[in-house]
């Protein structure tokens, strides 16, 4: 599988040959949270941050 | 293997060097002075050496030859006797302030006039980070400030860049240990004045300033001003570095710069977390490593940048700086004897 780069720094992230749609992984180099948006092609985005609905 | 001997090795930097020399593949420690210890085990003054050497401290008079030397004097005692150090050893890594300056007129004016300034220029500057080539070639290596040392690193990437504005003031908040001050009790570091203390110790005219103003001299005359602050920790450096950066620059950027200075390099890690606790550079975690871990923050809108440095004021501020100069003098693994990696929590 091809090394995505994180968007949040620029670094190279490694993602498993078995990662799956959806997965979470730390970028190596500044931490942030990434979200596989995508196996084909690999796309990584920011995740989504705990979000509260409030009950609404 | 490589003959060493330590010069004033009963101070917190002589123990720091005696720590990483007994544990270092390629060199046997053969000799160890101190004035005020002499006749007493190593383990008698430094106490995590139990077991590791047979030693006793010997008068600096009976230092026989050696391959290699290391100065752990007070500031002005190396200067005062090299041409009796040299005589007794090829290689000589001094710990203290008196070969930092290259320039006698800089060392006048920071520290006042220098006995042997003949020397000043025949030592090279002994931080790996910015002279690794003078290194390897040299005979004589001066030691680092760490104060200084952690500043340099802090702004190193940035300057590379070329984003310092050498017209403006660059403000350096340093936060240091108490070990910084010595092994010599005084008024200062007795418990009950020192313990809990944010103790305001030098806000202008550091005399590290000269150090960090020559290293970055091919940039242009460096206005670099230190503000120094005692705090409740023991070993330690936090070196926080106030610029204001050219304006259009993102994150990504600061990240490409600092990737651009630091990738590759064994002992400085880039620490700039997006989440956690450990987001910056701590000086707690590097406690007896030769690391330094370099950082920032940066706020878009303004401009400004706070670039930040951290290290063990004995380490990489001092003996593991003097371990890995030796390491490259003598063409060995620059990371040999360094690897400790610290300890957490």
């Amino acid at each position: 599988m091809s090394q995505p780069i994180c968007p949040e720094c620029g670094g190279t992230v490694n993602v498993p040959a078995d990662a799956l749609q959806n997965e979470l992984l730390p970028c190596p180099d500044c931490g942030t949270e990434l979200e596989i948006i995508s196996l084909n092609p690999l796309t990584l985005e920011r995740a989504p941050e705990v979000e509260e609905d409030w009950g609404e | 293997m490589i003959r060493a001997g330590v010069v004033g090795a009963s101070g917190y930097a002589g123990g720091e060097l005696l720590r990483l020399l007994l544990g270092h593949p390629r060199v046997e420690v053969i000799q160890a002075t101190s004035q005020s210890s002499m006749g007493k085990f190593l383990h008698q003054v430094h106490p995590h050496l139990r077991g590791r050497t047979t030693l006793r401290f010997i008068s600096p008079d009976a230092l026989q030859p050696c391959d290699v030397l290391f100065l752990a004097l007070p500031h002005g005692e190396a200067q005062t006797h090299i041409e009796q150090y040299t005589a007794l050893a090829g290689t000589i890594i001094d710990l203290s302030a008196d070969f930092r300056l290259r320039d006698p007129a800089a060392y006048a004016a920071a520290y006042g006039n220098h006995a042997a300034p003949d020397w000043l220029p025949r030592f090279a500057y002994g931080l790996p980070e910015i002279n690794r080539p003078a290194l390897r070639e040299t005979r004589f290596a001066s030691g680092v400030g760490c104060n200084a040392a952690a500043t340099i690193l802090a702004l190193r990437a940035v300057r590379d860049a070329g984003w310092l504005d050498v017209s403006q003031p660059i403000i350096a908040d340093v936060k240091v240990g108490s070990s910084e001050a010595g092994s010599n009790p005084g008024e200062s570091s007795h418990h009950p004045a020192r313990a809990g203390v944010v103790r305001p110790f030098q806000l202008t005219g550091h005399r590290h300033e000269a150090e960090i103003r020559q290293a970055f001299a091919s940039s242009g005359p460096l206005d670099v001003r230190l503000s120094v602050t005692s705090v409740e920790m023991v070993r330690g450096v936090s070196a926080a570095v106030h610029v204001t950066l050219p304006p259009g620059l993102a994150e990504r950027d600061l990240w490409n710069a600092y990737r651009a200075t630091w990738n590759g390099e064994p002992f400085v890690r880039i620490v700039h977390e997006k989440t956690g606790i450990h987001r910056h550079p701590e000086p707690r975690l590097l406690a007896g490593t030769n690391y330094a871990d370099v950082g920032w923050e940066y706020d878009p809108a303004s401009g400004r940048a706070v670039l930040l440095c951290a290290l063990d004021n004995l380490g990489k501020g001092a003996a593991g700086t003097a371990v890995q100069c030796m390491n490259l003098m003598y063409g060995f693994e620059e990371t040999s004897g360094l690897s400790f990696g610290g300890f957490y929590p």
